[in-house]
């Protein structure tokens, strides 16, 4: 890495006093003031029904969408006055993704495809092979570097996502509903791999709205109507 | 400065043509469809610009072969001769010895109209009262080698020589017009014709000339019989047939030749430089042709846009993908416009080498010789990419301007 790691006590995640609002008639408060900390090696989940704002506060967490009022850090970095060049930067270098729909290209190899979580964060080229068959071993799929992912089962696909995630080595895998399209049994299989990356040391939300899924996170947080709340376990 | 510490995202060049590669390749049926319509503009364009140089070189050098060889040297005109005056000639009896010692020139002869005093050509002295049997026919002289010169042919007989002209002898050659008139077919037997009551034997008929028609309704004498016979003073005017390219050159030369104290005497015709003629020619041909060829390309660019857009709807998911993983807007298009850029690139070789082909078989059925000028199959290529590049503006605008979270909430 090129660049050093921000200082260990800089929270991962900071939120302060953040709400998200759609213009319209009449306006829709998506996010309401919200205050949040994420720090390093946190497993948090965040759950709550549909429209309850989780699709909002993802994007939010993604660097994908900027707050209307409130500030946001993403390791100590204000996200919310970066011009769309840097925030798209800093997306690809600090942040994984998983999606419910996985987000795989079809037509592109396993490998190609955890390669692609590295194509545009200046991951030097000659690591990114190493790097993402690492990450596709430590996911257990390095007997499926060579496959496309049409000839993979569910739980395979979404471990590859994970692998294209976590493979550049970000701060924080952000999940969005990572079991919608998977059965029981792959779905416990893949919060196992998530309990073992968080074991690792990374920094995972896991936005869902299956409470089975949330129960195996160290934290807890319920959002309804836009309104984040700490659950107590 | 919070900014400091984040690294703007990369795209590098070597990346994006591997992506674009993939892209392409990822669906090759599609792809191939998408270069067809470049394909054949561009062999359209190529194949049109060279058949329009190969038929305008067929045509200047069927052109060529016939006029560019023909120099005419004449008497300079010094004000106006009465009819029937002799105006002094500056073209020496010898002319025809003198300028076939030049290289370069094939074949040269004199060549004069006699003045007969408008006397009356006969064939046989019968009176007949009904049907007309004289006639005003042009008498010319001419050197022996004038003959090849213009490129004359024979129906009947033989041409006189150099010997018929130093011994004066009254032989004649009649244009074919000139024979049909004075009822002449046969040689063999030696038929005579009569100028007023000079007599001249046929020795042969003309079939064509190449040069000087006016020599087909004529009669031609050698030069000594005319002077002898019809006191000629001098020689008119000379032709020379060159060899291919030499015109120019002999065009100068014979003047000085043919009068050396003072060459300005004469008047040299020489045909027009060949280079004028062949691009006037060719470029009336391209004209027509280019604008087919161009509808042609902007058809493969119309099928190059729509296809790209489509490509871009379908892969909504994935330029979200790739903006969540820190493509920037700039990088999303630059990878549509590459894949576009290099599908016309495709095309563009694709289209140059069947255009080549394209050339080559006309001409070999033609029995033409292929002619292109060698920008065209380097530049065809280059013009197929830019054809993709444009072609690929708008659907890369389109793919750029996606939202990600829209682009990742629709796509799959």
């Amino acid at each position: 890495m090129t660049q050093p790691r921000a200082v260990q006590s800089v929270p991962v995640v900071e939120l302060e006093a953040v709400s998200r609002t759609y213009p319209g008639f009449p306006p829709v408060k998506a996010v309401r003031s919200t205050d949040l900390v994420v720090n390093e090696g946190d497993y948090v989940s965040v759950v709550g029904p549909s429209g309850s704002g989780k699709s909002t506060l993802l994007h939010l967490l993604g660097c994908l969408d900027r707050p209307t009022d409130g500030t946001y850090r993403l390791r100590g970095i204000d996200v919310g006055k970066l011009p769309d060049g840097k925030r798209t930067a800093l997306r690809g270098r600090e942040i994984g993704f998983v999606f419910q729909s996985f987000h795989l290209l079809s037509h592109r190899t396993v490998l190609d495809n955890v390669v692609t979580g590295m194509l545009y964060n200046r991951t030097p080229r000659r690591q990114r092979i190493p790097q993402a068959t690492e990450a596709l071993e430590r996911v257990g799929l390095g007997h499926r570097m060579g496959f496309t992912p049409m000839k993979l089962s569910g739980g395979e696909r979404q471990r590859v996502a994970v692998a294209r995630a976590v493979a550049p080595g970000p701060s924080l895998l952000l999940c969005d509903e990572p079991t919608g399209n998977l059965d029981t049994a792959t779905t416990d299989s893949l919060l196992d791999l998530f309990d073992e990356l968080r074991a690792d040391g990374l920094t995972l939300i896991v936005i869902t709205h299956n409470e089975a899924v949330s129960l195996r996170a160290d934290r807890r947080i319920s959002i309804i109507d836009g309104v984040l709340a700490e659950v107590d376990t | 400065m919070t900014d400091k510490r984040i690294v703007r995202s990369r795209f590098s060049f070597r990346d994006l043509v591997a992506e674009a590669g993939v892209g392409m390749l990822a669906r090759p049926g599609r792809t191939v469809l998408t270069v067809l319509g470049t394909v054949l503009g561009i062999a359209a364009l190529v194949s049109t610009l060279g058949l329009a140089k190969t038929a305008g070189n067929q045509i200047v050098t069927r052109f060529d072969a016939l006029a560019a060889t023909s120099v005419t040297v004449e008497n300079r005109a010094q004000g106006f001769s009465q009819p029937g005056t002799q105006q002094e000639s500056h073209i020496p009896w010898d002319a025809e010895d003198r300028l076939i010692r030049l290289n370069g020139v094939v074949a040269a002869g004199t060549q004069s109209l006699v003045d007969t005093s408008n006397q009356l050509v006969k064939s046989v002295p019968i009176n007949d009262p009904l049907g007309q049997s004289e006639y005003s026919i042009d008498v010319y002289a001419a050197s022996p080698g004038l003959f090849n010169a213009i490129g004359a042919t024979l129906t009947t007989g033989r041409f006189y020589d150099e010997g018929h002209n130093e011994r004066q002898e009254p032989v004649a050659i009649l244009g074919p017009g000139a024979a049909r008139r004075l009822n002449v077919s046969r040689v063999d037997q030696q038929p005579a014709i009569f100028i007023g009551d000079t007599t001249l034997v046929v020795v042969g008929i003309l079939n064509d000339t190449k040069r000087e028609p006016v020599l087909l309704d004529a009669i031609i004498i050698p030069n000594n019989t005319a002077r002898h016979l019809f006191n000629l003073q001098a020689p008119a005017e000379v032709q020379i047939r060159t060899e291919i390219g030499a015109a120019q050159l002999i065009g100068q030369q014979s003047a000085i030749a043919l009068s050396p104290n003072d060459p300005s005497l004469l008047r040299v015709t020489v045909p027009p430089e060949p280079k004028a003629v062949k691009e006037q020619v060719a470029s009336d041909v391209n004209t027509l042709f280019l604008v087919l060829g161009g509808v042609a390309l902007l058809v493969g660019a119309i099928g190059i846009a729509n296809v790209t857009l489509v490509s871009v709807l379908e892969r909504v998911g994935e330029i979200g993908l790739r903006r969540a993983v820190g493509a920037t807007r700039r990088h999303i298009a630059a990878q549509f416009l590459a894949e576009s850029a290099a599908m016309g690139l495709i095309g563009g070789l694709i289209g140059a080498s069947i255009g080549v082909l394209v050339i080559v078989a006309v001409s070999a059925t033609r029995q033409w010789t292929p002619v292109l000028d060698p920008w065209v199959p380097l530049a065809a290529p280059l013009v197929g990419a830019a054809t993709g590049l444009i072609a690929g503006l708008y659907p890369s605008w389109r793919a750029a301007s996606l939202e990600p979270i829209d682009a990742l909430r629709t796509g799959t």
